[in-house]
């Protein structure tokens, strides 16, 4: 691995929290606003984990514990993959992994509303994964190449060949960023909601462990957007940064717009997206491409 | 950093007649705007840190009310709202009534009112916010940990008997 590459892992490790926290602590401040409120502290975000990882050490169960390590700890692995510019399909399936962790988590609380939660997330999982999968294979056609670090190499921004995976991964990043629907297990809304569903039975450090999951899970997120606008060109760089901050500020706008959708009605548009953004994307590159 | 920073409260409604949660869901309410302070209601024991009780316990939710204080990971300060929840308040003489909060679960702090007013209940959540920083510096040097409720009950028996 080059030097800027292990720089970029580390960084990667170490301020994620830090950065995702930031980034969360103005989307509520935003969120907030735009409901014309004040809105907490920009720090808020932190507080709250800090917070959880202070409280006593609770689980139902011993099995609960190992579960939810797991998790985090492949969540931050498949990050690590990404950002060491390793394999994109590799970086999916350890996310997948990841996410298995934390429903086999919820199920083994052994309790209602944790399985509810825990099925919603498998549909939910079912509403995103194939287009995260076509994305994948998007990226191999327009670029030859699997891997990150090679991806980023070209003279064009991938968006440019992808713009309808773009559409559809935006279309599921408002599902990983917990946004929306707003009766997913552990959507930022409604705490009321089947009383968090997913994470309803994990309390202090565990349940600290599976937030701190979500946030090197949501720089992942934000690193794959960025790919779609990074090139050879170093400046480059700010570009997708600029795009990541509107993507950012984009979802606050659309779940303040609808803030009650419900899983069905995700389920089937994920789907609609995925099959006509990127599938017509899909046909096209591989027409052109013979 | 401490933990009155992000409080996050769990509120049960005993018996109340319901006057007491209008008030309590209004001050919660985005209207209020609490999350400025960090506070978020949760519906869920096991993430929440302060306790918001009303109305008084009856025979058939004693069980409810000691099992989500049992779920509650320390520190966690609990919060009796209404004279119902002090101590029974007018229902006091009824027949399914056990009394207060504090008959099955300790509190921290009462907040009298009937219903309690949205100013008093600030109070009180203010009041509770101070002994949840004394109760997480406890946990942290010397070990600390709350009552359970069946070590509760040992102890106002022995109390009764004394
Ligand atoms: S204190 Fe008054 S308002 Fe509150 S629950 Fe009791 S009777 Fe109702």
């Amino acid at each position: 691995m080059t030097i800027t590459g292990t720089a970029v892992l580390l960084i990667y490790l170490i301020l994620t929290p830090f950065i995702v926290c930031g980034f969360s602590g103005v989307d509520r401040v935003v969120t907030a606003r735009m409901q014309g409120r004040k809105g907490p502290g920009l720090m808020q975000p932190w507080y709250d984990l800090v917070k959880l990882f202070s409280k006593e050490t609770t689980s139902v169960n011993d099995i609960q514990k190992i579960l939810v390590m797991a998790h985090c700890f492949f969540a931050i692995f498949s990050g690590a993959i990404f950002f060491a510019g390793g394999d994109i399909l590799l970086v999916l399936f350890a996310l997948t992994m990841a996410e298995v962790f934390l429903i086999l988590a919820a199920y083994s609380a052994n309790a209602a509303y944790s399985e509810i939660g825990a099925q919603r997330e498998l549909i939910q999982m079912m509403a995103y994964e194939p287009i995260t999968l076509l994305t994948a294979v998007g990226f191999y056609l327009s670029a030859g190449t699997f891997r990150v670090d090679e991806l980023i190499q070209g003279d064009l921004p991938l968006i440019v060949k992808m713009p309808g995976f773009f559409i559809g991964f935006y279309y599921i990043l408002i599902i990983k960023f917990r946004k929306s629907p707003f009766d997913l297990a552990t959507s930022h809304h409604a705490h009321q909601e089947v009383i968090k569903g997913l994470t309803g039975d994990l309390s202090g450090p565990v349940y600290g462990f599976s937030e701190l999951a979500e946030l090197y899970e949501e720089m992942l997120m934000l690193g794959i957007s960025g790919l779609f606008f990074i090139t050879s060109n170093p400046l480059s760089f700010i570009w997708a940064f600029v795009a990541v901050i509107i993507i950012l500020f984009s979802m606050s706008l659309i779940d303040n717009i609808f803030p009650r959708v419900k899983w069905e009605v995700l389920l089937t548009t994920a789907w609609i997206v995925t099959l006509f953004a990127g599938g017509g994307n899909l046909a096209v590159l591989g027409a052109v491409g013979k | 950093m401490r933990i009155s920073k992000s409080p996050w409260l769990l509120h049960y409604d005993g018996s109340s007649c319901n006057g007491c949660d209008i008030e309590v869901l209004a001050a919660t309410t985005p209207r209020f705007d609490v999350e400025r302070f960090g506070i978020i209601n949760t519906g869920n024991p096991r993430h929440a840190d302060i306790f918001l009780c009303t109305g008084g316990v009856n025979s058939q939710n004693q069980d409810v009310v000691r099992q989500i204080y049992d779920q509650m990971p320390d520190p966690k300060v609990v919060l009796a709202c209404g004279i119902c929840a002090c101590d029974g308040g007018i229902f006091k003489e009824c027949y399914n009534i056990l009394g207060g909060t504090d008959t099955v679960i300790p509190v921290d702090v009462y907040v009298p009112g009937c219903a309690v007013r949205p100013e008093a209940l600030i109070d009180g959540v203010v009041k509770a916010l101070k002994i949840l920083d004394e109760k997480a510096d406890k946990m942290k040097h010397g070990g600390y940990r709350s009552l359970t409720s069946a070590e509760y009950a040992e102890k106002l028996k022995e109390g009764e008997n004394a």
